[in-house]
């Protein structure tokens, strides 16, 4: 087709989202993030495609079961420290509606984008409409969880779904995975080009394959992997005993972890230019690889090692999920709860090992849609490591629709159950009642809990939060 | 006690609702390639997987490992089958992909995939379990299944649905259950959720041994509160 006329289509495709995200604004009807993009993609199949290939440094992509939010937004504050301008996707609108909203949203009428680069977090399934659509220089894997909400979903599925992207990458086009995840590692066989990250320290090893592993057979002849180390879950380094897969070598390292609680993390990061110290301002392993995953995709798209550093230290606004709340003289730390791994993560960081102080817990668990239905996965939850450390110092409080079966859970776990509160507005009345002056009240909800906490703690008067989301 | 592939709130389940008896009890994990030690154990669990890994057990379990498993059950063993491993109790179970997997056959059922049409069967499950002596007493559970399990003629459900889908979702029958063997769709996790059908597993499996034996009652506040507050929302519906 002509040229001129494609060129129209795409003026009007813009001109079409633009005004539909107007109205939805005027109307209040909400799905501003996605609605221009279903209306410009009706009107100009091609428009992602389009506006794509006007990025002078291309997009990226971050997709994974657990942390692309965060990561995503590392990345993208790594770039603005780096003076590069890169157009995001919100998170929500994470399928490739809300990736073309977001691009078109950035354009001008003539479909020039204002950014140099663009920068998604994409939904696992959605990979494939996006890489064959959007132009991606860039497609980074950081894991592959079982969600609590489809415990019985298809992993090694998803693995292939967004390994039958990667053809359509442009021939300078990369992925990049987590070498330490067997079943991302694994996709690398199906790549033109693979870029591995991975953690190595053998400090961190659980001993022992958490019970939340998912994938800890040979994703390539199902045999039982042998681990040297485990991390989280089934991360860790693993070899096969029986054919010829391994954890890959990674060319971005992350060494000598150390926690330091809820102020964060620092690391030894390697990488092809050389070797940092830095501070990653967001507790636990899993931000640890956050922070890895996000230096990889920044230095890859251009970002010197030193502004890489500059950007993570400064990272520490966006707390992932994690707020502080002042309460009078006491202090609230909510921590959302996803799914086990997460549990186990704020478990080990929080509650269990030296130094850390949450004595007052109170853990909330709703089984509304966005929580997840089926609690069966408190059961993977490793309780029981935390009743053998011996450092649970106070009951716990258990509050939320499901506060009946999280009793029984740590009753089974031999861990002492405190007050039984399905109420959560009364339940975090009480909790902070009964925590001490100048000291923490760690809140463990899940995610409709955390809204309803949040709101009663908000009608308590206590609005402002050191870190938001 | 021997776990094959099994959910692990029902290992815990029993082995805690043991030691606080006082009987000991071994947990034997059974993985792919490993045989089952039939007289070694009292009770066994049989979970199950995703499609790929019910392929990798439907394989495993072809040989002496399914024998032993019938042998088991049909000299009243007690079996514990749940979803993917229920499925795989029968005579076969097609996968989502069309294949035809054959199943250990200790139950005469077998398992469809669903239609496209067709939703999975997920959501809180209630179900009434008629007893020997013609009482009933009710289970609680979590089903989340694409498969729709259709008995035989000579198969024999746990129990009737009162609320939730059961074996598909059409004949308002739920799980199967031949002598000491029993099949559900029910996890989430079964047992924690449903104390006193651990109790009926761990008693008939000690009885096996010792006909007088009796387990002392234990304080199932917290269970039955649990139970009581899911059980009363879901009879509401
Ligand atoms: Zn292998």
């Amino acid at each position: 087709m002509n040229k001129t006329l494609e060129n129209a289509r795409l003026s009007v495709a813009i001109l079409a989202a633009r005004s539909a995200m107007l109205a939805s604004r005027a109307l209040r009807t909400g799905g501003g993030s996605t609605m221009p993009g279903v209306v410009s993609r009706r009107v100009d199949p091609k428009v992602l495609t389009k506006l794509s290939k006007r990025l002078p440094g291309g997009a990226a992509a971050i997709t994974g079961t657990n942390g692309k939010t965060t990561t995503a937004r590392m990345v993208s504050h790594i770039l603005r420290t780096a003076n590069m301008k890169a157009v995001n996707n919100s998170t929500g609108a994470n399928l490739v509606t809300g990736v073309t909203a977001a691009l078109v949203a950035d354009s001008d009428f003539s479909g020039k984008p204002r950014s140099d680069t663009a920068l998604f977090e994409v939904d696992e399934a959605s990979v494939p409409k996006v890489a064959a659509e959007a132009e991606l220089k860039l497609l980074a894997v950081l894991n592959l969880f079982r969600d609590q909400l489809d415990r019985y979903g298809e992993l090694a599925y998803l693995g292939k779904i967004i390994a039958s992207s990667f053809d359509d990458l442009p021939p300078d086009g990369s992925v990049v995975l987590n070498a330490d995840d067997p079943l991302v590692a694994s996709l690398g066989r199906q790549a033109r080009k693979a870029i591995y990250f991975g953690v190595e320290d053998h400090s961190l090893d659980m001993g022992r394959l958490q019970h939340v592993a998912d994938s800890k057979s040979c994703p390539v002849c199902g045999t039982d992997l042998v681990y040297e180390a485990v991390y989280l879950g089934h991360v860790g380094l693993y070899d096969c005993p029986n054919c010829d897969f391994t954890r890959p070598e990674a060319t971005y390292r992350a060494t000598d972890i150390r926690f330091d609680g809820a102020k964060g993390t620092s690391l030894r990061l390697s990488t092809p230019s050389g070797e940092t110290e830095m501070k990653v301002r967001l507790p636990g392993l899993y931000n640890a690889y956050n922070a890895l995953a996000a230096a990889v995709v920044a230095m890859e798209m251009g970002v010197a090692l030193e502004d890489v550093k500059g950007g993570i230290e400064s990272f520490g606004g966006a707390f992932g999920r994690v707020e502080r709340i002042q309460a009078g003289d006491k202090e609230a730390f909510l921590l959302l709860i996803k799914n086990p791994v997460g549990f186990n993560e704020i478990l080990r960081t929080f509650v269990a090992g030296e130094g850390s102080g949450a004595s007052h817990v109170l853990i909330a668990i709703n089984d509304n849609d966005a929580d997840g239905r089926d609690v069966s996965w408190l059961w993977d939850v490793d309780f029981e490591m935390l009743a053998d450390s011996g450092d649970v110092r106070e009951p716990f409080t258990v509050s939320g629709i499901r506060a009946g079966d999280m009793a029984v859970r740590l009753k089974y776990a031999d861990l002492p159950v405190g007050s039984v509160i399905p109420d959560r507005e009364k339940a975090i009345k009480s909790a902070l009642e009964a925590t001490p002056s100048g000291e923490t009240l760690y809140v463990l909800p899940t995610y409709t809990a955390m809204l309803e906490i949040r709101r009663t703690l908000s009608d308590l008067g206590h609005t402002h939060p050191f870190w938001e989301e | 006690m021997m776990n094959l592939y099994g959910d692990r709130g029902n290992v815990i389940s029993i082995q805690k609702r043991c030691e606080w008896r006082g009987v000991s009890v071994e947990v034997t994990d059974v993985r792919l390639g490993e045989s089952i030690r039939p007289t070694e154990c009292d009770i066994f669990l049989f979970g199950g997987g995703q499609d790929r890994e019910q392929a990798l057990l439907a394989d495993d379990l072809s040989g002496s490992k399914g024998a032993d498993l019938r042998s088991i059950s049909s000299e009243g063993g007690v079996v514990l089958g749940v979803c993917g491993g229920y499925q795989l109790m029968g005579s076969h179970y097609e996968t989502a992909d069309g294949e035809k997997l054959p199943g250990v056959g200790v139950f005469d059922l077998h398992t469809e995939p669903r239609k496209p049409e067709e939703a999975r069967l997920i959501g809180n499950v209630l179900v009434r379990v008629p007893l020997e002596d013609g009482s009933h007493r009710e289970i609680l559970g979590f089903e989340n299944h694409g498969g729709r399990t259709r008995l035989g003629e000579g198969a024999e459900p746990l129990g009737r649905i009162v609320s939730g889908f059961g074996n598909n979702g059409e004949d308002g029958t739920e799980g199967a259950r031949k002598m000491n063997t029993y099949g559900t769709y029910l996890h989430g996790s079964l047992l924690p959720k449903n104390p006193w059908f651990t109790d009926r597993l761990i008693e008939t499996a000690i009885r096996r041994a010792d006909d007088t034996f009796t387990l002392e009652p234990l304080d199932d506040e917290t269970e039955n509160t649990a139970f009581e507050s899911v059980a009363g929302r879901v009879r509401r519906g």
